[in-house]
């Protein structure tokens, strides 16, 4: 169930990617439509993470292309950001969360040029968004989990752009954390704004996204989520997986396995 | 203070603040030991050049160190990346190979030549004055490591302040700073052109085992002691050149090696940062324990 919309925001053309040689993903082709908010879901090794790296042209493509806004990345970089994965960088850094912020800002300056005022107050704007404006000055080692994600999120909304890429927001977050991001996904869909969002949990998902890509290193499918996330979508994307357990248990208690290993009695 | 005294502790301190400054980079790269890769790696760059040119001329043994220094980074880099060898095991890999090459090119075509190793390490910091640029009127214009290192802290200087941010986001997130468009490796091969550019400079006067305790212990003890690169760097720059002053003295004192009385100095900076910082710190870390931990209630 592969839905293709015309005028897409994001159009992801043949694309296959391998990481040593090994493909990661193969034969990817999907377009996304204007103004909504997309999850990408997948079990683990599935390609998601790598997906979005491929849009973002951080990884080598082995063949396709990706268009954005119906151009190539280079051209149209301003409007595009990314949300990398929060256990990517290094959060003993010596930064302060607005220095982080100030980030997001660095896209639109010449090659000699310095953040100002006016940055500095879009990376402040950036950061009340997400509530995070009391802990500007916090140096981001001291921030749990859930806020050095929101800081992550203010550092993408600081770009302005029109198209977000979120790898696993939600990843390590307080529910009091999930909730305020996807209020504020929610609001920019309704500024306009199209957000994909790399997602591991399927119960939310349902609520969370008006269009679901169900990835499983292969493309199995792209479109509205009543339509993709079904028990027999979903059942070839996790090919079983979901059973898994289940499946395990049931051969354990056939075969007569020992659940704890027991010490080797000595004769 | 004499003259020679001030040219020496001038010497110091210049290597020190340029040094410094990117060693802050390098370690919250965790790349601090490139530093001493690149100063052992640039041996056989120095004998090469020697071969080609047949004298000992400053330039051409300063070009032939840094094309290797170059070399080395590149050599580093590509392990890291291609073969998936660890960076740190890329580094030791990488310049012991690079340093034996050096060494078995002097002892075949150079054993005759005064081009030993050990003034490749551990150079002489007190020879400085020894070495003056004197006008073709005869004006004396003092030593010519002054001048060449006062060169290579301005160049230094310039890069970290007009290319700050850069620097900044490449080293914290690399992903990011890809993603909109700023080129992570131009900007790793430039810090280590810098970093080949410091070592090189300073280790003809300084000897390669100073400029390494110089690129990483202030900027160490500097991350102990503040949450801000901006204090980082200055802290560290600021951190070298007291140990460049305090070294010096000690030295005269003990009358011993210069060089190795700055950087017993730049240890003990780093122990009392140790001790005493008020956030990573010994004393405060205890005291923070005996405040959080609740007391338990009376058996």
């Amino acid at each position: 169930m592969i839905q293709h919309v015309t005028d897409p925001v994001l159009e992801v053309h043949d694309l296959t990617v391998s990481y040593q040689r090994k493909p990661v993903l193969w034969d990817v082709d999907l377009t996304l439509p204007h103004k909504s908010l997309v999850g990408v879901i997948g079990p683990n090794g599935a390609g998601k993470s790598t997906l979005i790296k491929a849009i973002m042209g951080l990884l080598p493509l082995n063949s396709g292309y990706v268009q954005l806004f119906g151009k190539s990345l280079d051209e149209i970089r301003k409007k595009v950001s990314y949300v990398p994965q929060r256990e990517s960088v290094d959060w003993d850094f010596p930064a302060s969360a607005l220095d982080v912020a100030m980030m997001g800002t660095y896209g639109q300056l010449g090659l000699f040029s310095r953040p100002g005022a006016k940055q500095k107050q879009q990376a402040l704007e950036a950061l009340e968004k997400v509530g995070m404006q009391d802990f500007a000055n916090r140096q981001i080692s001291q921030l749990s989990g859930g806020q050095q994600q929101r800081v992550f999120l203010a550092r993408a909304l600081a770009q302005d752009a029109d198209l977000y890429l979120m790898d696993e927001p939600f990843a390590g977050v307080d529910i009091a954390t999930e909730t305020a991001i996807i209020e504020l996904l929610r609001q920019m869909r309704e500024a306009g704004k199209t957000v994909v969002v790399v997602h591991h949990d399927l119960q939310s998902a349902q609520d969370y996204f008006d269009w679901v890509i169900l990835l499983n290193m292969r493309l199995v499918a792209s479109g509205p989520t009543a339509e993709t996330l079904t028990p027999a979508l979903l059942e070839k994307t996790y090919g079983g997986r979901l059973t898994e357990l289940s499946r395990v248990s049931e051969l354990l208690h056939k075969k007569n396995f020992p659940i704890r290993e027991k010490k080797p009695v000595r004769p | 203070m004499n003259l020679d005294a001030f040219w020496i502790i001038m010497t110091g301190s210049l290597v020190a603040i340029s040094s410094g400054l990117l060693g802050c980079f390098l370690i919250l790269r965790r790349m601090a030991m490139v530093g001493d890769a690149i100063s052992h790696a640039v041996l056989p760059g120095i004998v090469l050049a020697f071969l080609f040119s047949g004298t000992r001329e400053v330039w051409s043994m300063l070009f032939g160190a840094a094309a290797l220094g170059v070399v080395c980074t590149f050599l580093i880099e590509f392990f890291h990346k291609k073969a998936r060898v660890p960076a740190d095991a890329s580094i030791g890999v990488t310049f012991t190979w690079l340093f034996a090459l050096g060494i078995i090119l002097i002892t075949v075509y150079a054993g005759q030549v005064d081009l030993d190793q050990d003034c490749v390490l551990y150079g002489e910091i007190a020879y400085v004055p020894l070495d003056t640029w004197i006008t073709e009127s005869g004006l004396s214009l003092g030593p010519r490591t002054v001048w060449m290192m006062a060169g290579v802290t301005l160049v230094i200087l310039a890069f970290i302040t007009l290319f700050y941010r850069q620097l900044y986001l490449t080293s914290f997130d690399p992903a990011f700073a890809a993603a909109i468009g700023i080129s992570t490796s131009l900007w790793y091969y430039l810090l280590m052109g810098a970093v080949s550019l410091t070592t090189v400079a300073s280790f003809e006067s300084v000897g390669a085992i100073l400029v390494v305790a110089l690129m990483v212990g202030p900027a160490a003890t500097a991350y102990l002691l503040t949450d801000q690169l901006k204090v980082m760097l200055i802290l560290s720059a600021v951190f070298g050149v007291v140990a460049s002053f305090a070294g010096y003295y000690l030295a005269l004192w003990l009358d011993g090696s210069v060089a190795g009385a700055i950087s017993v100095i730049i240890g003990l900076e780093f122990l009392l940062a140790f001790v005493f910082s008020p956030t990573h710190g010994l004393v405060s870390r205890r005291r923070h324990l005996v405040v959080t931990t609740p007391q338990p209630a009376s058996a």
